[in-house]
């Protein structure tokens, strides 16, 4: 019997490493009809479709449970390869061309058309001669259908960003039996008019009975595009509708929906003060993939201050060009007095303490013991932690040890002592060693990016405590950066949500699901 | 005005390592004051010897290798090859082949090895290649030194030292090996060619009868040519004329105007007569055939005529060259040469495509091995000396450098940069000595300025591709 789902994926479930980051997911397309995935990062929509693309991430982590139908015929591909035998197709979001070829040979590249030469017949058919014409023909055939016009001979290298997209799109529609097209964020890197010529370009592929799926975050291409979404929330399809039966609201509310457990009640505010503690105006950093693209924001004293967004969208670009890791444009002030973030050291100087998300990085000297760790800043930057003898400055040995000791106690970082070279910690104590530090400088404001990536669950309550503990008890400035919009409605009194590199919505923790799912789209 | 200016400008700049070269050599030949026709011949003795070489460093640079350091292992293929020919006592042209055939498997395998341990170091080719040359040194010191005569049996006061193991420090080509590739006569080279061809096609009119298949005509055609060619090689006034080991390099320079003619007539009579292209456009073509015509004239000019007339030139090597040339051409019109480019370019790219990468990359060194082992041949048998332990040492970086100095890169060298290379990068190697004794009556100082320049032009090249590739990330903030 015909199946009338041209891809069906039943009960799929996938665990890292005992993690499980997909739940008995089912998902369906039909023929001719543009699906849109969304969900969050880290809901499972990549892993879904290396799935189905039988990527070898999946195969070295053990597999993965459930079934996947084409055309009502049990599949498993063990490679990319051959998924695109059965006529599966992915158009990247970061571009698989080669700049330096011709159109014609991106689209034809691995799939050359050759014709029997002397050299092949000698040494087989590796060394047949290409057949140029006949690739720019079937080039050319390929632009007209997705009617892009092009000359098939200009280099990829001149053509405007928008058209590299299309290129990859023909190269998949030139693919024989092409049945399913996965588009995964087409849109990101589009102005808004190529993105619609892009969607356009996409209906009028469906319309040739091709499944396509839409990974997108932007639910207003959803709503105008797609003919149907599944969303998956926290690896469990949480949604699968028809787009006439739904509404933006509630795809948004479904892609975001989860219980909140305050830490604190934002009600109790610490900042009555009211004093502006960090102020960024028109404020542009230079990071690659995380390109923040003109922000303006006010921090009080004393608050806890959340930002939140989408991989990829800025938000981690805000912190480094505050501290100078990447070059930044505009006006940056701290309680009022401006400062120069392009000068490495500057916000450090002013009171700035930061903990970078990459923690193995940046954040810490593997190789140097935690001691050694929690003091080098202070010592660089405040010139303490010395022995001052006049003609050289010495490490001041008691000193130091002291507050290793100190702040090994205080946060509980397990370790055998002071001495323990950072590197052979677990996360959660690597990340615990990297907001010592930052406490070491005693700083008036405290950025921490992503503080819970990759650490267990009974380290991240203790950081999440301990910040609160300094917001409270010190009264110290907190800004948090974190891709878990859960954490920061646990503990923010305020929230910005970036998306294209500026602030979307100021939201209070305590807002409707819908509003922070349309924020992050960037809606 | 303003675009010739600009035309002109960009063209300089395109080709300023070329130019600054050209510059050079012309000052040096100017200051050394050496007679032209000495220059010449030394010249076009030097491209004999070398072009090959050169010219087996296009294909990894293709495949985005890099520049092939690892062509020292071909050359040892070589030199292996060569000891034990000499020691069995084959000479001349069946001694050559010898050669070939015991070298080709040997530098294949070579290649074969150099490539696996290049996958497992993507991205630091180069200097894989350049340590692993002073690896294989090592070796192959090891088994001239001691193995031979030592663990192997081998007697000869000709080849070994008095002590009765090890090779000695060099080995007399003159009277075995010597010109065994350059003094082939373009008669027996013919032979050789129609006897091919004969053979091809019989294996074909065969294979087609076998399998009960008509025989196209194109398959007669050429047996019939084939055939009667070779009748008139055979013919003994046709072989007197054919037996000559050198061409007069005015004969060759005529012929080679006398092809562009030819070539330029049968395109045109080609598209307008037999293809009926109304809209061919002859002009460029005349353009070319006055060029040609041109160049006649200019070889009756006394000066010309004394240096063309004064250089012969060995028929075989040439046409080795000539054919590496051609082989390079075709294989980038290949189904492997556009798998390469791609691999070449991004391998991301080319693995989504289906292409194996590490597969294309093996291919690429063992060709460019397999070629290298050739050009030490040809090299070796043109010098007429086999300097045990030196002849490999130092081919890597004088091919390379001659590569650079034809205006390529590391990531893109052609066939006709690699021709200029050899042409400039040599002219100076012979020039230099007498331009430093003119200039500060010292030769020596010319010495070693040819070393620095050979040196220095890799040095610069890598630093550019270094700092290329340090800068491409970075890109101005946008607006």
């Amino acid at each position: 019997m015909q199946s009338q789902f041209l891809l069906h994926m039943k009960n799929i479930s996938k665990e890292f490493f005992g993690n499980p980051v997909l739940k008995n997911v089912n998902f369906q397309v039909r023929p001719g009809e543009v699906h849109a995935l969304v969900g969050e990062n880290g809901a499972g929509k990549s892993t879904l479709m290396n799935i189905l693309f039988g990527m070898p991430v999946i195969h070295s982590t053990g597999g993965f449970q459930g079934e996947i139908e084409i055309n009502g015929q049990p599949v498993a591909f063990d490679s990319p390869h051959q998924a695109l035998d059965y006529g599966i197709g992915m158009v990247h979001q970061e571009f698989m061309l080669i700049p330096e070829f011709t159109v014609t040979e991106n689209i034809k590249v691995g799939r050359e058309i050759s014709q029997p030469s002397l050299l092949s017949r000698v040494f087989g058919k590796e060394l047949e001669t290409l057949d140029r014409e006949k690739m720019a023909w079937d080039a050319r055939i390929a632009l007209e259908e997705i009617g892009l016009n092009i000359e098939e001979h200009t280099l990829v290298a001149g053509l405007p960003v928008g058209y590299k997209q299309f290129v990859e799109i023909a190269r998949e529609i030139d693919k024989t039996g092409i049945k399913l097209l996965v588009f995964d964020e087409p849109s990101a890197v589009l102005t808004e008019s190529e993105a619609e010529k892009l969607l356009n370009i996409m209906r009028h592929i469906a319309r040739k009975n091709i499944g396509i799926i839409l990974i997108t975050h932007r639910l207003g291409e959803v709503m105008a595009y797609a003919d149907s979404v599944s969303v998956l929330r926290d690896g469990e399809l949480v949604m699968r509708a028809e787009i006439k039966d739904t509404n933006i609201l509630e795809i948004a509310e479904k892609m975001i929906g989860r219980k909140i457990e305050r830490f604190v009640d934002s009600a109790a505010g610490h900042h009555d003060s009211r004093e502006i503690a960090l102020s960024l105006r028109n404020f542009h950093v230079d990071m690659p993939g995380e390109m923040v693209r003109g922000i303006d924001l006010d921090i009080w004293q004393g608050e806890i201050f959340g930002i939140g967004g989408l991989a990829g969208q800025g938000k981690l670009g805000i912190a480094n060009g505050i501290m100078g890791l990447y070059s930044s444009r505009g006006e940056a002030e701290i309680f009022g007095r401006k400062f120069n973030p392009n000068k490495l050291g500057a916000a450090l100087a002013n009171d700035i303490a930061f903990v970078s998300e990459d923690r193995r990085g940046v954040g810490l000297l593997l190789n140097q013991s935690i001691e050694h760790n929690l003091v080098f800043s202070a010592m660089h930057t405040r010139n303490e932690f010395l022995l001052d003898l006049k003609i050289v400055k010495l490490y001041h040995r008691s000193k130091g040890r002291k507050h290793a000791l100190d702040m090994i106690k205080l946060l509980d970082i397990r370790c055998t002592g002071p001495r323990q070279k950072t590197g052979s910690l677990s996360g959660g104590n690597q990340q615990k060693v990297c907001l010592a530090r930052a406490l070491t400088l005693k700083p008036k404001i405290l950025i921490v990016s992503e503080p819970t990536r990759g650490i267990d669950i009974g380290a991240k309550k203790l950081v999440l405590e301990y910040l609160v503990h300094l917001n409270r008890q010190l009264g110290m400035t907190i800004i948090i950066i974190s891709s878990e919009l859960v954490e920061l409605r646990s503990l923010c009194q305020r929230i910005a949500i970036i998306a294209g590199g500026k602030v979307a919505r100021i939201l209070q923790p305590d807002a409707p699901d819908a509003e922070f799912g349309l924020a992050m789209s960037g809606g | 005005m303003g675009r010739v200016k600009d035309i002109l400008l960009r063209t300089v700049l395109n080709n300023k390592v070329v130019i600054l070269f050209a510059i050079l050599c012309i000052a040096a030949i100017y200051t050394a004051q050496n007679p032209l026709t000495f220059v010449a011949s030394e010249l076009f003795t030097r491209i004999g010897r070398n072009g090959f070489m050169v010219l087996a460093l296009l294909i990894p640079v293709l495949a985005g290798m890099g520049l092939n350091f690892g062509i020292v292992i071909g050359a040892i293929a070589a030199q292996i090859a060569v000891f034990w020919t000499v020691y069995w006592g084959f000479e001349g042209s069946s001694g050559f082949l010898l050669c070939l055939l015991l070298s080709t498997p040997l530098a294949i395998f070579f290649g074969w090895l150099v490539g696996k341990l290049f996958n497992r170091m993507k991205g630091a080719e180069m200097i894989a290649g350049l340590i692993l040359g002073y690896f294989a040194d090592g070796l192959y010191q090891l088994f001239f030194l001691y193995i031979i005569g030592g663990i192997i049996p081998v007697s000869n006061p000709r080849l070994i030292i008095s002590g009765g193991i090890g090779v000695k420090n060099t080995i007399d080509l003159t009277g075995n090996l010597k010109y065994s590739l350059d003094n082939i006569s373009s008669g027996s080279m013919l032979t050789i060619a129609c006897g091919a061809v004969i053979l091809v096609t019989v294996v074909k009119i065969i294979a087609a009868l076998a399998k009960r298949e008509g025989i196209p005509k194109k398959t007669w055609l050429a047996l019939a040519g084939a055939l009667i060619m070779l009748g008139l090689v055979m013919l003994p006034p046709v072989s007197k004329l054919l037996s000559a080991r050198r061409l007069l390099l005015l004969h060759g320079v005529l012929l080679a105007l006398a092809a562009v003619i030819a070539k330029q007539a049968w395109l045109m009579i080609n598209n307008r007569l037999i293809g009926r292209r109304k809209d061919y456009p002859l002009g460029p073509r005349f353009f070319l055939i006055a060029l040609a015509l041109a160049g006649v004239l200019l070889t009756c000019l006394k000066p010309a005529e004394e240096i063309l007339m004064s250089v012969e030139i060995p028929i075989a090597t040439y046409l080795c060259i000539l054919g590496l040339y051609l082989f390079n051409a075709a294989l980038l019109k290949t189904r492997l040469g556009q798998n390469m480019r791609t691999v070449g370019q991004s391998q991301t790219v080319a693995h989504a495509a289906g292409i194996d990468v590490n597969r294309t990359r093996i291919i690429a060194m063992i060709i460019s091995t397999t070629l290298a082992c050739w050009g030490q041949l040809i090299y070796l048998q043109n010098i007429g000396t086999f300097s045990t332990y030196g002849a490999h040492t130092q081919v890597g970086q004088y091919a390379i450098a001659a590569l650079l100095v034809g205006g390529a890169s590391v990531q893109k060298a052609t066939a006709k940069q690699a021709v200029i290379g050899v042409i400039l990068f040599h002219t100076l190697f012979i020039v230099a000595p007498q331009a430093g004794k003119e200039l500060f009556n010292n030769a020596q100082l010319g010495e070693y300025f040819r070393v620095f320049v050979a040196y220095g032009v890799i040095a610069v090249s890598l630093a550019m591709h270094a700092w290329k590739t340090a800068m491409k990330p970075k890109k101005p903030l946008e607006a």
